[in-house]
């Protein structure tokens, strides 16, 4: 399981491997946002939080097909299902490889982003706790995704339509806690549920995308 | 016509696009059904005519 | 007998064809009476004026809309415990009816919502939570046609349809939650039927059991053509491997 872990990382950073990539989109989604809605602090800095979490989502979706396709493509996967490794450990491994190098640079970059929003200071806090909670659940829900598209040419927009609308939940909630924090409210109640979602997550996606990767393997 | 008061434009969009989604709901499966039918008889007859 | 007999194809076609002229009439007959007296034959309302008109179309439309979805999962389920290839079908087959009673409830919703709050579009957790329906619809519906191999298709939709449910199950939580403050009650519902009166119930119930012959109706019809197309599928891949 190690080795899976340490082979998909490396091969992630490598030249080519799309590490930066989702950090980069992130940067310019992010910048992008004041040139839409207009340059006033006051109002960028109350939006902030979601902006930054919804940047930070995109940034997830876009690097979900890259979890399965490269396997798929050389065949790796097909020898992945025959090792004595559980095909839900392989989608775990790969939703961890993902948010590791996905997910958590998001998490480092946020902070960043947020002193050119206008985050307000006690935000911050919230901002990193929520995405360090929230981005594992994306990584989970977006490798089933990635899952059910395996074997779609050109599936990223198909990817898209089907994980957005899973992704609400924990938007709602993660959202929620950066803007609490913001605010200086109190984010107890979306943060125990957002911690909820992603453990369930965590648990139960695997099967589900090891379920969808054996369908596509047949 | 009853009297639709103040929100006639309301009521009656909301009866025009109803029946307007549902009949295109109907139309597409009715046309959908048609050419599948159509399909599937000329390829039993390539079928027949080749064995 | 027992419901399973119909799991085969050459009876669901048989039975299906022989019910059809008639479901299909009474739908329509129900229907059309429901909403002629629905809109000619019922009072305004003293709060909603003519607007409570829309009830007729909105209330049956919606709970359709959730009903198809629910149907799906148990047709999916069905699927991939027992490999009938008519239940995946006919789920199938329903998923653009419920998109499309979906997009009546959000129109019908929003064209209601603007003389009572003032605007086309509120993100009230009820309307959110249907165009979130609306999306899902679209995702296990575009699965279906990005999937070359159709028994492949038919298990990674199911899939979908069941982790969608539990997700849209979720997700009404967690936009009661967003816009509402969790247990706060739902007070901008449209649906209040607790309180409505007589003369509007009787033709209410009409409308939603018109949609639901509609349904019917359609379910089976559509049922019958996916049933042909696969059989067509599987004749044209042997004509090409031949």
């Amino acid at each position: 399981m190690k080795g899976l872990l340490l082979r998909d990382l490396s091969l992630a950073v490598r030249a080519g491997g799309g590490f930066g990539l989702g950090l980069a989109f992130f940067l310019i989604v992010t910048v992008l946002m004041p040139f839409g809605i207009g340059p006033e602090t006051p109002i960028l800095s109350k939006i902030a939080p979601g902006i930054l979490w919804i940047g930070a989502l995109l940034a997830c979706l876009l690097s979900l097909d890259r979890i399965f396709a490269l396997d798929w493509e050389d065949g790796s996967l097909e020898l992945l299902a025959t090792s004595p490794l559980p095909f839900e450990a392989v989608a775990a491994i790969k939703a961890l490889a993902h948010w590791l190098t996905t997910g958590l640079p998001l998490v480092a970059a946020a902070p960043v982003l947020g002193v050119i929003l206008n985050l307000p200071g006690q935000g911050f806090f919230w901002l990193i706790t929520s995405l360090a909670l929230g981005t594992p659940a994306l990584s989970a829900i977006g490798t089933f995704g990635a899952a059910l598209t395996v074997g779609v040419r050109r599936g990223g927009l198909l990817l898209s339509l089907l994980v957005l609308p899973l992704y609400i939940p924990t938007l709602i909630f993660g959202a929620e806690v950066a803007r609490r924090g913001a605010e200086d409210l109190d984010p107890a109640t979306p943060l125990a549920m957002l911690a909820g979602l992603t453990l369930a997550t965590l648990a139960a996606m695997p099967f589900a995308a090891a379920a969808a990767l054996r369908v596509n393997l047949r | 016509m009853p009297d639709l008061g103040a929100y006639a434009v309301e009521v009656l969009s909301a009866y025009a696009v109803t029946l307007l989604l549902l009949a295109a709901l109907v139309g597409a499966s009715i046309w959908k059904a048609r050419r599948v039918l159509r399909q599937l008889r000329d390829a039993e007859a390539r079928r027949a005519s080749s064995k | 007998m027992s419901i399973w007999e119909y799991a085969n194809p050459r009876k669901f076609m048989a039975t299906s064809g022989a019910l059809l002229p008639w479901v299909s009439g009474l739908a329509a007959l129900v229907l059309s009476v429901s909403l002629i007296w629905g809109f000619f034959f019922t009072p305004d309302d003293f709060r909603q004026g003519s607007t409570v008109k829309i009830i007729y179309l909105h209330v049956p439309a919606a709970i359709m809309a959730t009903s198809v979805w629910f149907m799906m999962l148990v047709t999916s389920l069905i699927w991939i415990i027992r490999r009938h290839h008519v239940s995946v079908l006919a789920a199938k087959a329903a998923a653009p009816i419920g998109m499309v009673f979906t997009l009546i409830g959000l129109f019908t919703g929003a064209v209601w919502g603007q003389p009572m709050w003032g605007t086309w579009w509120e993100w009230d957790p009820r309307l959110t939570a249907f165009l979130i329906l609306f999306l899902f619809y679209l995702g296990y519906m575009a699965l279906w046609e990005a999937v070359e191999n159709p028994d492949a298709a038919a298990d990674l939709t199911s899939v979908l349809c069941l982790v969608g449910t539990v997700f849209a199950v979720i997700s009404r939580y967690a936009l009661l939650f967003w816009n509402q403050g969790l247990h706060q009650g739902a007070s901008l519902s449209l649906d209040a039927e607790e309180n409505v009166a007589d003369v509007f119930a009787y033709p209410l119930w009409t409308a939603i059991a018109g949609f639901f012959l509609l349904f019917l109706a359609l379910v089976l019809y559509r049922t019958r053509t996916e049933i042909r197309a696969r059989r067509l599928k599987a004749l044209i891949q042997r004509e090409r491997t031949a």
